[in-house]
C-alpha cells in the first residue's frame, strides 16, 4: 500500500501530486517534463518535498508536518534508472551483492540464485560492467535493486534508452519480477505499452497535477485523460480474450464485445485475457460495414465524444460499457460522414499495425484471483484536484 | 675540474646518502600524513556548500602562490619553539622546529594544494547517480564514500599523492627557512645541494645528488604512471 500526498514548488514548476493504490504495481505516466520522475525522486527520498507525505504500508518515509525524513539509505526502496548506474570498479556479482551486504540480515528474502536464474545473468558474474551490452548492464542493474530486498522498487523508465528487441527481452523479466517476488513496484514510463502491460492501475500526471488514476485499459483510452504528447502516440486500449489459436494464416481472432480483432501471431491459449495497444492514427471510420476491403478487425461502436484540433479531429467511440477506442480522423472526414455524439459507426484497423509482441496478456488461471484496483476515494480525490 | 665518470657518479659519501634517505623519508612522511586531510578538504570543497567555503580554498592554496620563505616564516611563526601554537605543543613534549618532522611539516604544506587540486577535480568528475545509486541500495554517506566514491576517484588521489610527494622532494625554501639545513636532521637533498655549491670544490657532488635527483623524480612519475594506468583499467575507462 501506497500512499503519496506532496507538494513541491522548483522554479516555475509546481508540483502537487496525490494518489494512493494498494495494487502490485501503479504506473506513473505523462509526457516528460510533467512531473512523474520528480514525484519517483520525492518517493525514493532524492528529493524533499514542500509538504506532504510519502506513506509505505502505513509507515511515513516522509511526512514533512510531523518532520519525518526517512534518509535515501534508509527507505530500502530499490530505484532502476534509465542508465543502469552499475559500480564500474566492481564486477557485476559484486553489484549484484552491493545492496544486500546494507540491507538487515532478517530482509534478505530474496534468494541471490533465484533472481540470477530469472534475468540470466549467471554467464555474467564475474565480468566488470564495462564489457556488458546495454540490455544485460540493465539486467544486473534490475538484480542489483531487487537483491537489496526493497519493501518498494522503483523504476524510472527502465526501458527507455533500449533499442525494440532489448525492450521486450526486458519487459517480461520485470512481470516475472513482479509475479514471482512479489515487490511491490512503482514503474515511471511514457510508453502505453509499457503501462498496460505491467501495471493494473495507472496515474496520469500532468504539469505537476494527477489527472486520473485507475486502470490503463479504461483512462488510456479516454478522451479527457489520455495524455499524448503528440498525435502518433494516442492509443487507446481494448481488452479481448483469445477466440482461435490460429485460422492457418497465423492469425488469432480475439473476442470483444464490439467484434473481433484479428492479430499477426499467438497470444496464447483460448481463454486468455489480452489487452491490445491500438494507436488512435490506425483507426479508420466507416458508416456502413465495408466489404472487400484488406482491414481484418472491425469493431462497432457509437460516437461518445470529438475533440478538434486544427485539420484533424480525434472522436471517441463507445464500443460497449467502460470501452473506448480512439480515432484520429481529418475534419473534412468528420464533416463528410457528418458524425455527431450518438452517431453509429464502424472501426476498422489493420492487424499489421498491432504490436503483438507487447501484448499484455492475463492468463486464464490468474483471472480466478479478484483484479486489484486503485484506491477509489484517493481516486475521487484526485479527480477534484484535477 | 669535473670527474664525470660513471664510478665517480654512482659512489656516493655517507652524507650525501643521509641526504637521499632524509629526504625519501620526509617526503613520503609529508604525503601519507597528509592524504586524509587532503581528501577530506578535496572531498568537502567538491562536493560540499557552507558558509567560507571560498576562504578555505583560498587558505588550502595560499602556500601555492605565496613565496616559500614567506610560508616557511609563517610555520615558524606558528609553530617554532615560542610560536602561537608551537609553544603550546613545546608543553607536551612535540617540538618542530629544526627537526626532521618539521621539514615534514613544512613538505606537506608546500605539496597540500597540489595534493588537493588533483583529487577535487578526481571527486568532482565522479558521477554523482552512482553515489545516489549507492545510497539507494543502502549505503549511507559514510560507506557509499569508502566504497564507491574513494575507489572510483583512486587515480586522482594517485596523482594527488604523487605531486605532494614531487613537491616534498624538491621542496627548500620553507623547509630552509622553518627547520634550517642541519646535516643529519633537515638537509635533504636540496638543501645538500644548495650546500655544496655554496662551497669550493662541491661541485662533483653537488652534481651526483643532482642526478640522483632526476633518478627519483623519473621513477616516482613511471611509477605512478603504472599505478594509474592500472587504476583507470580496473575502473574500466581503458580496454
Amino acid at each position: 500500500m501506497i500512499e503519496v500526498d506532496v507538494k513541491l514548488k522548483i522554479g516555475a514548476f509546481s508540483l502537487d501530486i496525490a494518489f494512493s493504490n494498494k495494487a502490485n504495481v501503479t504506473a506513473l505516466f505523462g509526457r516528460s517534463g510533467s512531473g512523474k520522475s520528480v514525484t519517483l525522486n520525492i518517493i525514493a527520498g532524492l528529493m524533499k518535498p514542500d509538504s506532504g507525505y510519502v506513506r509505505l504500508d502505513g509507515e511515513p518515509l516522509v511526512d514533512v508536518e510531523a518532520g519525518v525524513f526517512v534518509p535515501v539509505s534508509r527507505r530500502r526502496i530499490g530505484l532502476v534508472f534509465q542508465e543502469s548506474n552499475l559500480f564500474p570498479h566492481l564486477t557485476v556479482k559484486q553489484n549484484l551483492l552491493y545492496g544486500r551486504w546494507f540491507a538487515p540480515r532478517g530482509a534478505r528474502r530474496i534468494d541471490f540464485d533465484a533472481v540470477v536464474e530469472t534475468l540470466g545473468i549467471g554467464q555474467l558474474l564475474s565480468r566488470p560492467p564495462a564489457r556488458l551490452s546495454g540490455g544485460e548492464k540493465q539486467r544486473v542493474a534490475i538484480g542489483r535493486a531487487l537483491l537489496s530486498c526493497p519493501r518498494l522498487l522503483l523504476f524510472d523508465e527502465p526501458l527507455a534508452s533500449l533499442d525494440m528487441e532489448r525492450k521486450l527481452e526486458i519487459m517480461p523479466l520485470i512481470e516475472r519480477i513482479r509475479d514471482e517476488f512479489k515487490v511491490p513496484i512503482v514503474y515511471v514510463s511514457h510508453a502505453v505499452e509499457e503501462v498496460v502491460r505491467l501495471a493494473p492501475c495507472v496515474v496520469i500526471i500532468e504539469s505537476g497535477r494527477v489527472k486520473f488514476i485507475g486502470d490503463p485499459a479504461i483512462v488510456l483510452s479516454r478522451l479527457e485523460s489520455a495524455p499524448a504528447e503528440d498525435r502518433f502516440e494516442l492509443s487507446s486500449v481494448l481488452t479481448a480474450r483469445v477466440d482461435r489459436e490460429s485460422n492457418g494464416y497465423g492469425l488469432t481472432a480475439l473476442k470483444h464485445p464490439a467484434g473481433t480483432i484479428w492479430l499477426a501471431g499467438p497470444a496464447g491459449p483460448v481463454g486468455n485475457e489480452v489487452r491490445v495497444v491500438v494507436k488512435a492514427t490506425d483507426v479508420v471510420l466507416s458508416l456502413a460495414r465495408p466489404e472487400e476491403i484488406s482491414s481484418r478487425s472491425l469493431l462497432s461502436g457509437t460516437v461518445a465524444n470529438i475533440k478538434l484540433d486544427g485539420p484533424l479531429a480525434t472522436v471517441e467511440i463507445e464500443l460497449s460499457e467502460n470501452n473506448y477506442l480512439l480515432s484520429m480522423i481529418t475534419k473534412g472526414a468528420l464533416e463528410e460522414l457528418s458524425l455527431k455524439p450518438g452517431s453509429p459507426v464502424y472501426a476498422l484497423f489493420k492487424s499489421a499495425a498491432l504490436d503483438e509482441r507487447s501484448l499484455g496478456v492475463r492468463k486464464v488461471e490468474e483471472m480466478t484471483a479478484p483484479p486489484a484496483k486503485a484506491d477509489a476515494g484517493a481516486a475521487q480525490a484526485a479527480f477534484k484536484d484535477a | 675540474m669535473l670527474d664525470l665518470w660513471p664510478s665517480a657518479l654512482v659512489e656516493l659519501t655517507p652524507d650525501e646518502w643521509t641526504a637521499i634517505w632524509l629526504s625519501l623519508k620526509i617526503a613520503t612522511v609529508a604525503t601519507l600524513a597528509s592524504l586524509p586531510l587532503g581528501i577530506f578538504a578535496a572531498y568537502l570543497l567538491a562536493r560540499s556548500q557552507f558558509p567560507g567555503k571560498t576562504l578555505v580554498n583560498g587558505l588550502v592554496h595560499l602556500p601555492l602562490v605565496l613565496p616559500p620563505v614567506v610560508t616557511g616564516f609563517v610555520l615558524l611563526l606558528l609553530l617554532g619553539r615560542k610560536g602561537l601554537i608551537g609553544a603550546y605543543l613545546a608543553e607536551i613534549g612535540i617540538v618542530f622546529s629544526f627537526r626532521w618532522t618539521g621539514a615534514a611539516v613544512a613538505c606537506a604544506v608546500m605539496g597540500f594544494p597540489l595534493m588537493v587540486r588533483a583529487m577535487r577535480l578526481s571527486f568532482e568528475s565522479i558521477d554523482r547517480r552512482l553515489e545516489l545509486a549507492s545510497e539507494t541500495l543502502g549505503a549511507n554517506r559514510l560507506w557509499t564514500f569508502f566504497m564507491v566514491t574513494l575507489p572510483l576517484s583512486t587515480p586522482g588521489v594517485i596523482v594527488g599523492s604523487i605531486m605532494a610527494f614531487a613537491k616534498a622532494l624538491g621542496e627548500f625554501g620553507a623547509t630552509i627557512t622553518f627547520v634550517s639545513n642541519i646535516p643529519g636532521e633537515t638537509r635533504t637533498i636540496s638543501a645538500a645541494i644548495y650546500s655544496y655549491t655554496q662551497v669550493p670544490g662541491g661541485d662533483e657532488n653537488a652534481l651526483r645528488l643532482t642526478l640522483v635527483s632526476v633518478f627519483i623524480a623519473l621513477f616516482a612519475l613511471v611509477a605512478s604512471e603504472i599505478i594509474q594506468w592500472r587504476a583507470e583499467k580496473r575502473l574500466g575507462s581503458v580496454e
